[in-house]
C-alpha cells in the first residue's frame, strides 16, 4: 500500500488542503477548551506586555540579541514552556491508563491518545530536554573558558530561533490538523501510515528545529576549541566544558542522520518514492536503522551534560577537587565513541542472529564501566568533604541514587534474551523514564539552581526549591516503580486499554505519583515567583554566592554584557579556586574599549520564513511553499551583504559597568 | 511501642502484597520453558550487577550522611586537594569491569542458546526432547489489527485465538500485512517482530495446560489496543478436539477470503476456517496474495540477474549481430 | 602581564591587560558543517547500498546509464576545481580581476554539469525509469540529485560572492567566505567520486 495516497478532496490551490475541517475543536471538546485557555493567556500575557512597555526592549534587547547569555536564558524559557505541555500529555495518558479497563474504554479515543503519547515524546526530547541542555551550555561554556561569546554569535541567536519554530509547529497542531500518531520516531505504522498532516507536522517540526541544533552544535565545538582563555589548555578545562564538547560533537555527528531519514521520509510521502514501502523494493527496516543510529547518540546528548553539572556541583558543595579529573575525562570521551556501537539493542527481537545481537548486546554494557567509573568519581569527591545541602546538592544525591537503578535496569535490557520478554514492555518505559528523569531532568534542576544567582542576580528560594525536590523525587518513585511491576507483568506500552482489572491498582499508583510530580512542578513554578518577590533578601552581591570554583563565579552576578573586563589566564583546573586561593585582587582601573558583535534580526526573520515555509508543506500550499523557500534564500543572502556585524563598548562604559561592580562588592 | 509494630505491620503487608502479586509476575514465572530460561535471566543479570549496585548506594548514603557540613568527621577529615588514588581507580574500573565480563559471557552462551530461531534442545528442565517429535508448525500472519494463526500440518486457520499440545514443541513462521507487528505471549517465550515482506522465526513449548495471554507488543495504529487473544495449552485430546472445532466451521481461508479479512477492523471476534490456501503463507510473505500481483521472489531473484544478464546479453549480441535493447531480451537471447 | 600580587608573595598572571585576538574559527566551522553534510550523504550512500539492487523488475544500472555522458559530466565537475584553484591562486596574488575571471569560468562549468545532470534525468524519466518506479530508482535520484542541489546552491554562493568581491575587493572577511566555497566546491567533487565509482560505474557492473 502506497504511503502517498490520493486525498480526498480537489486542493485548493492557495490553501492546499486545508480545510474549516482542519479545525478540530469542533468535535473535541478537550481541545475546544485548551484552545479558549491558550487564547486567553496569550491576550493576557499581550496585554502585560503592553502595558509595561515591554514591546521595544523585548525586541531590541532579547529577541534580536547574540549575547550568549540571552540566548541561553531564552532557550531555558522554551524548554520550561514546553515542559508545561509535554507533561500534561503525560497526566492525560495516565489517567486514561488507570480507567479504561474491561468495558470501561477511558475518556480518550484510541486516535486522540495516540496522538497524546506521540506528542509526550517528542515535546520532551526534542523541545525541552534539548532546549534546556543547550540553553545551559550556550550560558555557560563562554564564561567557564573565560571568553567573550561563542564563536558565531549570529547562528546562535538562529539556532534559538529555528528550534522555537519547531515547537511552534507542534503546538499549531494541536488546533489545526492533527499531530502524528506514530511515536515519537514515527517507526510505527511503517508502510501503514496515515497519509494526512500529522506525520508530516512532526516531520518539519524536527527537520528546522535539527537545523538549530546542527548549527548550535559546531558552534560550540569550534568555541571551545578556539576561544578559551590562554593557560586553558583541554586538560584545565572544567568538566562541564569537557561534556559539552562531547555532546556537541555527538550532535554534529549524529544529527544529519536523522535530516537524511526524515527526508527520505518526506520524498516517500511527497514524490512518491520508495525507500521505505513494502512494495516495489522499499525496507522499513532500513527506517529502522537509520533513526536509531541517530537515536542512540541523542540520548547520550542529553545525558553528557547533566553529568558535567554534576560534576561541577558535587565539587563545590563538597568544598572539594573533583576527584579523578583525568578519568572523568576520559570515561565522557569512551561514552561518547561507544555510543555510536550500540544502536541496535533498540530492537534486538527483529531477529538479526544471535551473533550480531550479541555484540550490539556486549558493546551496551561496556558503557556501563565509564559510567559507573563517574559515579564513583562523585562518590569519592563527597568522601572527606564538607558537604552542604544546598538544593543542588539535593538533587545531585537523587541523581545518584536514581540513575544507578536506572542505568541497572538498562544493562539488564541490554541481554538481548532478557530482552526478548521485556523489550517495549512498560518495564522499558520505567527504565528510560529513569535514566531520563533521574539522570537528565534532576542535573538540569541542579544545573538552574546552581546558575540561577549567576544569570538573574539573586538565588531561588531554597525552602520551595527543597519542596520541588522532594515531590519530583518521591513522586518519580510513586509514578514509575508501578511500571517495572507492569513489565514483569507482561504488560506492553502504549496501549490505551486493558483487559485485566487486576492490573488496575498499579496504574492508579503510578496516577498517584504523576500527581506527586505534577505539585512538584507546581513548587518550582512558585519558587520562580517568590524568589523574584524576595529577591533583595535573596540578592547575590559578590558574584560568587556558593564559593563556587570555576571561572563564571569571577564575575559579577548578572555578569556585563562583556562577560570578563580583561580575559584571564589560566594556570590550573578550577581556574576561579586557584585565583582565590593565590588572593587575586580584581583590578580597578586601566579598562579598554572591548570588541564585541551585534544584535540583528536576520535569525528571527530566517526562521519566521522557515516556520510558514514548514507550514505550507504541511498542508500542500504548494505557491506559499515555493515562495517562502525563495524568501529564505533571499533573505539570506541579503544577510550575507551586511559586513558591519561588531561593533566596539567605548572604555568609558567599561569602566562605568567595573566601577558599579566595585562598589557593589564593598556592600558585603 | 507503637511504632515498632506499625513497622513490623507494614513490612508484614509489602510482603504479603508483593508475594500475592509474585504469581501475576509472567516474566519471572512463566509456562514456557523458553521464557522460563529467559526470565531465570533477567533475575540472574540483576543479581549479579546488584553486588555492585548495593554497596554503591549504600556509600552514597553513607557518604552523604557522615561527610555532611558541621558533622564532626567532617572537621576532622577534610581533605579539600584528595582528588586522586590510583589504588582507587584501578578498584573503580576493575570492579564494574568484572562483573560486565561475567555478564558478557554470560550474554554471548544466553544469546545463542535462546536465539528464536534455533530449535529447541529440550523439553524444560528435567524433560528432555524425544528424538521422534515432530514440530507443530504454525504460521503467523500480523494483520491490521488481529492475529491469524494458520497450522498447515493440521490444514486449519484461526483468528484471534491459538492451541498448541502440552510439551510439544511450536515453530512459529511470522510475517505481517502492512505493518510491523511483534508477537507476543509472555507465558510462552520471548517476543519476535512481524515485518511484511520478511519471514521471521520463533521456536517455543508450552510446559502446562491453561489459557494464556497473548498481544502485539509493537504499536501499529488505532486498533492495537485490541489486537489480544488467547493461547491455550491443552492435551493432545484437548488439541485434536480444537483443531475438530475449526474444521467443523466449515469457512474457507481461500485467497479472497483472506484479502476480506485484511480489512481493517478491531477487537476482531475468534474465528475459525476449516481449509487454508496451501499458498496463502508463502503468498501473503511475498506480498502477492491478490491477482495480478507479481510475488517478490521472483522479481528479487530477476532483480538480482538482471544486470548481468543485460551485460552478457549485449556482448552476445555483439557476438552474433543481433539487437538487444532490454534485459528480458537478454535473457531470451542467452536461454537460446 | 599584570601581576597580581598575593598574601604568599609569588606572582602569577591572572589576566591579560591587552585584549587578544583569538583566531577567527570560520575556517574551522565550515568545516565542521562539511562534515555533518558529508553524514548526510554517508547516509544516502548507504540508503543505495541496501536498495540500489531492488530494481522491482525494472531496468538496472547496466541498462539506463550511459557511461560516456557521466564521463564528459565528471570532466566538467573535476575541470571546475581546478578553475576553483587557479582563482584563489589570483586570490593569493590579490588580483580581484583574475580571481573574478576565474570564479566565472568555474560557475560556467558547475552549470554545465548541473544542465548534463538535469538532461540525464529527463532521459531516464522518458524510458521510465522515475524515482516512484523502485526502491533503486529512488535511491539513485535521491543520492546524485541531493549531490545536484548542493551544486545548484554552491552556484548561486559563487555569484553572491563574485558581486561582494567586484563590490569590496578581496577583503579578509571575502577571503575568509572564498575560503569556505573553496572547501565546499572541492567538497562536492570528492562526493562526486564517490558517486560516479560507486553509482555508476560498480552499477553497470
Amino acid at each position: 500500500m502506497s504511503v502517498s495516497a490520493e486525498p480526498t478532496a480537489a486542493p485548493h490551490w492557495l490553501l492546499g488542503r486545508l480545510t474549516w475541517d482542519s479545525v478540530p475543536m469542533s468535535h473535541e471538546p478537550i481541545l475546544l477548551w485548551t484552545f479558549l485557555a491558550v487564547v486567553l493567556g496569550g491576550v493576557v500575557m499581550l496585554a502585560l506586555i503592553t502595558r509595561y512597555r515591554l514591546w521595544g526592549p523585548m525586541w531590541r534587547d532579547w529577541f534580536c540579541s547574540i549575547d550568549h547569555k540571552r540566548i541561553g536564558i531564552m532557550y531555558m524559557v522554551l524548554g520550561i514552556v514546553m515542559l508545561l505541555r509535554g507533561f500534561s500529555d503525560a497526566v492525560m495518558m495516565r489517567l486514561q491508563q488507570a480507567m479504561a479497563f474491561g468495558d470501561s474504554l477511558g475518556y480518550l479515543p484510541p486516535h486522540h491518545y495516540d496522538q497524546i503519547f506521540t506528542a509526550h515524546g517528542v515535546i520532551m526530547i526534542f523541545f525541552v530536554a534539548m532546549p534546556l541542555v543547550t540553553g545551559l551550555m550556550n550560558y555557560l561554556v563562554p564564561l567557564q573558558i573565560g571568553a567573550r561569546d561563542v564563536a558565531f554569535p549570529f547562528l546562535n541567536n538562529f539556532s534559538f530561533w529555528m528550534t522555537t519554530a519547531g515547537a511552534v509547529l507542534v503546538m499549531v497542531s494541536l488546533f489545526l490538523g492533527e499531530f502524528s500518531t506514530a511515536g515519537w520516531l514515527a517507526l510505527s505504522t511503517l508502510g501503514n501510515q496515515n497519509p494526512g498532516v500529522g506525520l508530516d507536522y512532526y516531520i518539519w517540526a524536527l527537520q528546522i528545529a535539527g537545523v538549530g541544533t546542527t548549527l548550535s552544535g559546531i558552534n560550540l565545538l569550534v568555541t571551545i576549541i578556539k576561544m578559551r582563555a590562554p593557560g586553558m589548555n583541554l586538560m584545565k578545562m572544567p568538566v562541564f566544558v569537557w561534556t559539552s564538547l562531547c555532546t556537541n560533537a555527538l550532535i554534529v555527528a549524529s544529527f544529519p542522520i536523522l535530516t537524511a531519514a526524515l527526508v527520505l521520509m518526506s520524498l516517500d510521502r511527497y514524490v512518491g518514492t520508495n525507500f521505505f514501502t513494502n512494495e516495489l523494493g522499499g525496507n522499513p527496516m532500513l527506517y529502522v536503522n537509520l533513526i536509531w543510529i541517530w537515536g542512540h547518540p541523542e540520548v547520550y546528548i542529553l545525558i553528557l551534560p547533566a553529568f558535567g553539572i554534576f560534576s561541577e556541583v558535587v565539587a563545590t558543595f563538597s568544598g572539594k577537587r573533583l576527584f579523578g579529573y583525568t578519568s572523568m575525562v576520559y570515561a565522557t570521551v569512551c561514552i561518547t565513541i561507544l555510543s555510536y556501537l550500540v544502536w541496535l539493542h533498540h530492537f534486538f527481537t527483529m531477529g538479526s542472529g544471535a551473533s550480531v545481537n550479541s555484540f550490539f548486546g556486549i558493546t551496551t554494557m561496556i558503557i556501563s564501566i565509564p559510567t559507573g567509573a563517574k559515579i564513583f568519581n562523585w562518590l569519592f569527591t563527597m568522601y572527606r568533604g564538607r558537604i552542604r545541602f544546598e538544593v543542588p546538592m539535593l538533587w545531585t544525591v537523587g541523581f545518584m541514587i536514581t540513575f544507578a537503578i536506572g542505568g541497572m535496569t538498562g544493562v539488564l535490557l541490554a541481554v538481548p534474551p532478557a530482552d526478548f520478554v521485556l523489550h517495549n514492555s512498560l518495564f522499558l518505559i520505567a527504565h528510560f523514564h529513569n535514566v531520563i528523569i533521574g539522570g537528565v531532568l534532576f542535573g538540569l534542576m541542579a544545573g538552574i539552581t546552581y546558575w540561577y544567582p549567576k544569570a538573574f542576580g539573586y538565588k531561588l528560594d531554597p525552602f520551595w526549591g527543597k519542596c520541588s525536590f522532594w515531590f519530583w523525587l518521591i513522586g518519580f518513585y510513586v509514578a514509575f516503580m508501578p511500571l517495572y511491576v507492569l513489565g514483569l507483568m507482561g504488560v506492553t506500552r502504549r496501549a490505551n486499554h486493558f483487559e485485566d482489572p487486576s492490573l488496575q491498582i498499579w496504574f492508579v499508583i503510578a496516577a498517584f505519583g504523576a500527581a506527586l510530580i505534577a505539585i512538584g512542578i507546581a513548587c518550582f513554578l512558585i519558587q520562580l515567583v517568590v524568589s523574584y518577590r524576595r529577591r533583595e533578601q535573596l540578592r547575590d552581591l559578590s558574584g560568587d554566592p556558593w564559593n563556587g570554583r570555576t571561572l563564571e563565579w569571577a564575575t559579577s552576578s548578572p555578569p556585563p554584557a562583556y562577560n570578563f573586563a580583561f580575559t584571564p589566564v589560566v594556570h590550573d583546573v578550577d581556574a576561579w579556586w586557584d585565583m582565590k586561593k593565590h588572593g587575586y585582587q580584581r583590578p580597578l582601573g586601566g579598562f579598554q574599549a572591548i570588541h564585541m558583535p551585534s544584535n540583528t534580526a536576520a535569525g528571527v526573520v530566517i526562521s519566521v520564513l522557515s516556520l510558514v515555509w514548514g507550514f505550507a508543506l504541511i498542508w500542500h500550499m504548494w505557491p506559499l511553499a515555493i515562495g517562502s523557500f525563495a524568501a529564505i534564500v533571499l533573505a539570506s543572502i541579503v544577510h550575507t551583504f551586511n559586513y558591519q556585524r561588531d561593533h566596539h563598548i567605548p572604555a568609558v562604559e567599561v569602566i562605568a559597568t567595573e566601577d558599579a561592580r566595585t562598589r557593589q562588592l564593598a556592600l558585603i | 511501642m507503637r511504632l515498632p509494630t506499625l513497622f513490623r505491620g507494614s513490612i508484614l503487608l509489602i510482603l504479603a502484597s508483593f508475594l500475592a502479586g509474585c504469581s501475576k509476575l509472567v516474566v519471572l514465572n512463566p509456562a514456557g520453558d523458553i521464557a522460563a530460561q529467559q526470565g531465570q535471566l533477567v533475575v540472574i543479570a540483576t543479581v549479579l550487577m546488584l553486588l555492585i549496585i548495593v554497596p554503591v548506594i549504600f556509600l552514597i548514603l553513607l557518604f552523604a550522611w557522615r561527610y555532611r557540613h558541621n558533622s564532626q568527621r567532617a572537621e576532622t577529615d577534610y581533605a579539600p586537594d584528595w582528588d586522586h588514588s590510583t589504588k582507587l581507580e584501578l578498584v573503580i574500573w576493575a570492579a564494574p569491569l568484572m562483573i560486565i565480563i561475567a555478564l558478557g559471557a554470560l550474554t554471548w552462551i544466553t544469546t545463542h542458546k535462546l536465539d528464536p530461531y534455533r530449535p529447541l534442545e529440550r523439553i524444560s528442565a528435567g524433560k528432555s526432547l524425544p528424538t521422534d517429535v515432530k514440530p507443530l508448525e504454525v504460521q503467523v500472519v500480523s494483520l491490521d489489527w488481529k492475529w491469524l494463526f494458520i497450522l498447515p500440518e493440521q490444514g486449519i486457520a484461526t483468528v484471534n485465538e491459538l492451541a498448541a499440545p502440552v510439551d510439544r514443541p511450536i515453530r512459529f513462521k511470522l510475517t505481517s500485512s502492512t505493518t510491523m507487528n511483534a508477537f507476543y505471549v509472555p507465558d510462552l517465550a520471548g517476543m519476535i517482530y512481524t515485518m511484511p515482506g520478511m519471514q521471521t522465526e520463533l521456536n517455543a513449548v508450552i510446559n502446562k495446560p491453561g489459557v494464556f495471554h497473548g498481544m502485539s507488543s509493537h504499536y501499529s495504529g488505532s486498533g492495537f489496543s485490541g489486537m489480544t487473544f488467547k493461547f491455550h495449552g491443552l492435551s493432545e485430546d484437548g488439541f485434536e478436539r480444537w483443531v475438530e472445532q475449526a474444521k467443523a466451521s466449515g469457512q474457507a481461508l481461500s485467497r479472497d477470503a483472506y484479502l476480506e479479512l485484511a480489512r481493517p477492523s478491531e477487537r476482531t471476534p475468534v474465528a475459525r476456517f476449516a481449509s487454508v490456501d496451501e499458498t496463502l503463507f508463502q503468498r501473503v510473505l511475498n506480498l502477492c496474495v491478490a491477482e495480478g500481483q507479481t510475488c517478490m521472489h521472483e522479481v528479487m531473484a530477476r532483480d538480482a540477474r538482471r544486470n548481468r544478464a543485460h551485460t552478457a546479453g549485449v556482448a552476445l549480441a555483439a557476438a552474433t549481430e543481433q539487437s538487444v535493447c532490454t534485459a528480458s531480451e537478454s535473457f531470451d537471447l542467452l536461454s537460446n | 602581564m599584570a601581576h597580581s600580587p598575593t598574601v604568599t608573595g609569588a606572582t602569577r598572571a591572572y589576566h591579560l591587560e591587552h585584549e587578544p585576538h583569538p583566531e577567527n574559527g570560520t575556517a574551522l566551522g565550515f568545516w565542521m558543517y562539511l562534515m555533518s553534510d558529508c553524514l548526510i550523504f554517508a547516509a544516502l550512500f548507504a540508503t543505495y547500498g541496501v536498495l540500489g539492487r531492488s530494481y522491482a523488475g525494472g531496468p538496472g544500472g547496466a541498462e539506463l546509464f550511459d557511461l560516456k555522458l557521466v564521463a564528459i559530466n565528471t570532466a566538467f565537475l573535476l575541470l571546475s576545481s581546478i578553475t576553483f584553484g587557479f582563482a584563489m591562486l589570483q586570490k593569493q596574488l590579490n588580483n580581484k580581476g583574475g580571481t573574478l575571471a576565474w570564479l566565472a569560468v568555474t560557475g560556467l562549468f558547475g552549470l554545465a554539469f548541473l544542465g548534463l545532470e538535469l538532461y540525464e534525468f529527463r532521459h531516464l524519466i522518458h524510458v521510465g525509469a522515475t524515482p516512484q518506479s523502485s526502491a533503486a530508482m529512488s535511491a539513485f535520484f535521491t543520492l546524485v540529485g541531493t549531490h545536484g542541489l548542493h551544486v545548484t546552491f554552491g552556484c548561486i554562493w559563487l555569484v553572491v560572492l563574485m558581486i561582494q568581491i567586484a563590490q569590496h575587493g578581496l577583503t579578509r572577511a571575502n577571503k575568509r567566505r572564498l575560503m569556505c566555497l573553496s572547501m565546499f566546491w572541492h567538497f562536492l567533487d570528492v562526493v562526486w567520486i564517490g558517486v560516479f565509482t560507486f553509482v555508476y560505474l560498480m552499477g553497470v557492473l
